[in-house]
């Protein structure tokens, strides 16, 4: 066991009326460092770190402090010290004693937690703010003195909880250096959670990213933004464009209608990848000699530092490209990407699969419902299937009552040419779809699938 | 394991059960029970439908609690309305004073009627009942029907104005339906306490007219507590009942409310 | 203009209306005339003869009833209420929840007369002897809702992680309770114990079916024996005139408090 690990997430998993939040988490946490888990709302991040303080317990899984499971030791004898979302200052105490509450829980002597308050107001910079009813504090102050109370009981491991969302942009920036600075400082862990991707890659040493219950991916900021594992990941952090691409052999990858060479090797041959393109690593120019390939500029957008720009290129595929340079809208363009610059990451799913049963020789069950399958002649009633549906092959209509199950676009990706949707379906099943046609997250939408397009296999 | 904060509820949820729910199904229990034997029967309530006097006095509350509440609707309705306008009305106060005597004793209010027909040298008797009843609930048809217009969003008003309604279009076609769910809590807090009330008419008309509230009290001091029980499950019945109805008639109306 | 004057009138007009009986009687606690209507000067001999005439002993022992059951139930409650709101607050949605809620709105949903008789059948039924005793329970159980319904928007409205900032910093759950929750929702407490205080003096049906036949009275039962046996006697005046006078100190007491902590809460 590695001694430098202080809290160690062990198959951590909990729901809430039946509906999973978390899904067998593991992560361990080294002494001193500063981790943030990232990911959008619902995705577990909350859940994940009142598991840690103790206000929730697990379902299944430990907590391992120090190598010691902590699922007994209450919250109020952690070692752990939380900064919450809306502060939770106590309105019936000014700054000093919202302070000093922890101190005079564990009777410290008077004059030694004097010390400590204003040692602490100082590196909030709080000063002379003592006696100030803490209701008349800005949100800022309010989150500095929600700081300092949490940091003056010197806890093992500080957790915070999205402290920065409710300030507004400026202050944020602010408050970022200076809690980066109070780590460095402290010397303490930091657990911090937030849904700001900027933030985490500003603060973190080490990034968790979660979405529905999962972690998807551990790294450092430079790991997590240069070489996403998922097409999540890459859409979540930063601006991406993200594509479908084959692999054709080691260091050789297609896509957009065009074959590159890549540094990455192992994935096999003619093999579906995704391939994610950060905008501001393709590079234009105004001739189209020397480029890989052309386009024609769509629009172009200033953006303060960097022109965003949108262009066709000469296979029909829009990219979104960040450069400093303007390129009117209509002109043709050269494009050049760098082998470097591609990260290719393998496919998490080539199409849709479900469990099924074979009904009789002309239907399979499937997701709660009974389907028409000609496909099923070839299997006894009663056999257990795998169903396999192509994600173009999945129909999408406006009207819930019109498709034969009913959901909710939960999430949805541009690849260039089209759109690649995650539908959740009222049953809580998950459907790949491919798709021209233009929908938002939030759609509610009928799914149909045509019967010739289910393939059945044993 | 530590102690769940959500066990705190369960002494009182003990004493609920003992003080509230037990007392309830004991009238129940009362009513179906033979004063003699303590068999079951339905003797007590084939009593009360053949004995034309209790029967009577039955009705002519149910007439009264009518009469009081429509009364109060045609008085309170515009008496509200008045209050939310704020070109008419800008003093809480105002409705402070309107809603002050909900708070005091029934009692009082009683014998301060009494006091003004004496004062007026009027005489006691239906007339004194029908003006005591309103003047005793016209407040608890003026708080709610006050509340929901207050409250109504003044946007849908300029909106139904920007639409090109006339004031009075406005009024019917939206301000009205909108109100409608405070007019039915007003309704019930009127009729609810109006058809159980009881001492009020004795006073108020010199004993000349008797409310089944007062059948039901007689019969329980006089020791008759099965036909007393069986008496205000009866009353119940008619409470839980109108509330019913009432409850109906508010989702109705807000479902319509949100259609507009 | 003509409109705001109708309107205006006609709330001047109810509030005449409202106000005359009332108004009529405090004036005329003033004199001591018999017959309510008949001024014979100024006098507070009324007032004096309430206190000490022949009627003053039963009277006083009423007002004494009243204020001590007053005091009592309305102590209980808070009690009992307080910690029921606690409770409530932090169970879970669903049966359990509905079903104390459902119970917690009977008392205030259910007519006077059917609490009274409701109770009077149980004590009947257990076999209790009615008395102060049951009048006290009687009240506790119709005040309490109140206090539940007074205190459960301020935990509502609390900060849903102040208690657990509060364990958080090391603070045992009871230390939790006693140190963060009860100082922030003190004043819904008192609250609460006025508005029940207010509504015991103030009830008339369900003491009078509680009460027992052992000669125990408060104020609004001594008053309706009173004005039965011989309508209004000139003594009521002067007592109606002071029970007015109380209530609306209470309510007046309430509502400020409750804008007081509006203003706060913004």
């Amino acid at each position: 066991m590695n001694k430098d690990i202080v809290i160690s997430l062990q198959h951590l998993s909990k729901s809430y009326d039946g509906k999973p939040v978390l899904d067998d988490i593991s992560l361990d946490i080294r002494a001193g460092e500063f981790v943030t888990l990232l990911g959008p709302s619902g995705c577990g991040k909350t859940t994940t770190l009142r598991l840690i303080a103790g206000f929730l317990s697990p379902d299944g899984g430990r907590i391992l402090l120090d190598g010691r499971d902590i699922a007994d030791v209450p919250p109020h004898k952690r070692p752990f010290n939380t900064v919450f979302q809306r502060y939770a200052l106590f309105p019936h105490l000014d700054v000093y004693d919202n302070i000093a509450f922890g101190l005079k829980l564990r009777r410290v002597p008077t004059d030694e937690i004097d010390k400590k308050v204003r040692k602490v107001l100082k590196m909030v910079s709080m000063t002379d703010y003592e006696d100030r009813d803490v209701e008349s504090l800005s949100g800022g102050q309010q989150q500095r003195v929600a700081i300092a109370r949490a940091i003056v009981n010197q806890p093992k491991v500080l957790l915070l909880d999205e402290p920065l969302a409710a300030l507004d942009l400026k202050m944020r920036k602010d408050m970022q250096i200076e809690l980066k600075e109070m780590h460095r400082q402290l010397g303490i862990t930091f657990i911090y959670v937030t849904h700001d991707q900027e933030e985490a890659l500003t603060l973190s040493d080490t990034i968790v990213v979660m979405n529905e219950g999962k972690i998807l991916q551990v790294g450092t900021p430079t790991d997590i933004y240069n070489e996403p594992q998922n097409s999540f990941v890459a859409d979540f952090i930063g601006e991406s464009n993200i594509l479908n691409g084959r692999m054709i052999e080691d260091r050789k990858v297609e896509f957009i209608g065009h074959t590159f060479e890549c540094v990455d090797e192992g994935f096999g041959c003619d093999v579906p990848v995704d391939v994610v393109l950060r905008p501001e690593d393709i590079y234009i120019m105004n001739r189209t000699e020397g480029a890989q390939f052309s386009a024609t500029v769509k629009s172009c957008t200033f953006k303060g530092v960097h022109y965003e720009m949108f262009v066709d290129t000469d296979n029909g595929y829009e990219l979104m490209i960040q450069d400093y340079n303007a390129f009117a809208p209509g002109s043709t363009v050269g494009l050049l990407i760098r082998p470097g610059d591609i990260q290719v990451m393998r496919k998490e799913r080539t199409c849709n699969s479900f469990e099924a049963e074979v009904v009789d020789s002309g239907h399979v069950r499937m997701l709660g419902m009974e389907f028409e399958c000609p496909a099923a002649s070839e299997f006894k009633p009663a056999d257990k299937v795998t169903a396999e549906v192509d994600f173009d092959k999945v129909e999408l209509v406006d009207h819930q009552e019109d498709g034969m199950l009913s959901g909710e676009v939960h999430f949805l990706l541009y690849k260039g040419n089209h759109y690649h949707l995650t539908v959740l379906t009222d049953g809580g099943d998950h459907i790949w779809v491919d798709t021209d046609d233009v929908w938002d997250k939030g759609d509610l939408v009928g799914v149909n699938f045509a019967s010739e397009n289910i393939r059945l296999k044993a | 394991m530590r102690v769940k904060r959500s066990t705190w509820a369960y002494p009182y949820l003990v004493f609920l059960i003992l003080f509230v729910a037990l007392p309830l199904l004991m009238i129940a229990v009362y009513a179906f029970r033979d004063a003699q034997t303590g068999a079951f029967t339905l003797g007590n309530f084939a009593r009360f439908f053949s004995t034309p006097q209790d029967l009577n006095t039955f009705l002519y509350s149910i007439q009264v609690a009518i009469v009081t509440t429509l009364l109060c609707l045609v008085i309170a309705y515009p008496a509200a309305w008045i209050l939310s306008k704020s070109d008419f009305n800008r003093s809480k106060i105002t409705v402070m004073l309107f809603i002050l005597p909900m708070w005091i004793n029934m009692l009082i209010r009683t014998l301060a009627t009494v006091a003004l027909f004496d004062f007026l040298r009027l005489p006691l008797g239906e007339g004194a009942l029908t003006f005591g009843m309103v003047y005793n609930f016209l407040p608890f048809m003026i708080y709610p029907i006050y509340n929901s217009l207050e409250k109504m969003d003044s946007s849908y008003i300029e909106a139904a104005q920007d639409l090109g309604a006339t004031p009075s279009q406005v009024f019917l076609k939206v301000t009205l339906p909108l109100s409608m769910p405070g007019v039915w809590s007003g309704v019930l807090m009127v009729f609810m306490p109006t058809i159980s009330t009881f001492a009020i008419a004795e006073l108020l008309t010199l004993n000349k007219v008797k409310l089944f509230g007062t059948t039901i009290q007689e019969n329980i001091n006089n020791g008759f507590w099965n036909y007393g029980s069986a008496l205000a499950l009866i009353m119940l019945v008619i409470i839980g009942l109108t509330s019913l109805v009432g409850d109906e008639g508010n989702t109705r109306e807000s479902e319509k409310g949100g259609l507009i | 203009m003509i409109k705001k004057l109708i309107a205006r009138g006609y709330l001047v007009v109810l509030l005449v209306i409202l106000y005359a009986p009332i108004l009529i009687i405090a004036v005329f606690s003033f004199t001591e005339a018999k017959v309510l209507g008949n001024w014979t000067g100024f006098s507070t001999k009324l007032y004096e003869s309430l206190f000490t005439g022949g009627l003053g002993n039963s009277m006083v022992r009423a007002i004494e009833n009243t204020v001590s059951i007053g005091l009592l139930s309305a102590a209980c409650s808070t009690v009992l209420g307080t910690v029921a709101a606690v409770g409530i607050h932090n169970m879970r949605r669903g049966k359990g929840r509905r079903a104390i809620t459902f119970l917690n709105d009977i008392p205030m949903l259910n007519p006077d007369i059917i609490t009274g008789i409701s109770l009077f059948i149980l004590f009947v039924a257990v076999g209790v002897t009615q008395g102060y005793a049951t009048v006290l329970l009687a009240h506790i159980s119709f005040c309490t809702p109140y206090v539940v319904l007074t205190v459960m928007p301020r935990l509502r409205s609390m900060n849903p992680n102040i208690y657990e900032a509060a364990l958080d910093l090391g603070a045992t759950p009871s230390q939790a309770l006693w140190k963060v929750i009860i100082p922030q929702i003190r004043s819904s407490m008192l609250s609460g114990f006025i508005l029940a205080f207010t509504l015991s003096i103030d009830d008339f049906a369900v003491t009078l079916f509680t009460k027992g036949n052992g000669g125990l009275e408060t104020l609004s039962t001594y008053i309706y024996a009173d004005a039965r046996k011989g309508g209004l006697t000139p003594e009521l005046r002067p007592l109606m005139t002071l029970i007015f006078l109380a209530v609306l100190a209470l309510l007046t007491i309430i509502n400020i408090r409750s804008a007081r902590s509006k203003n706060n809460n913004r």
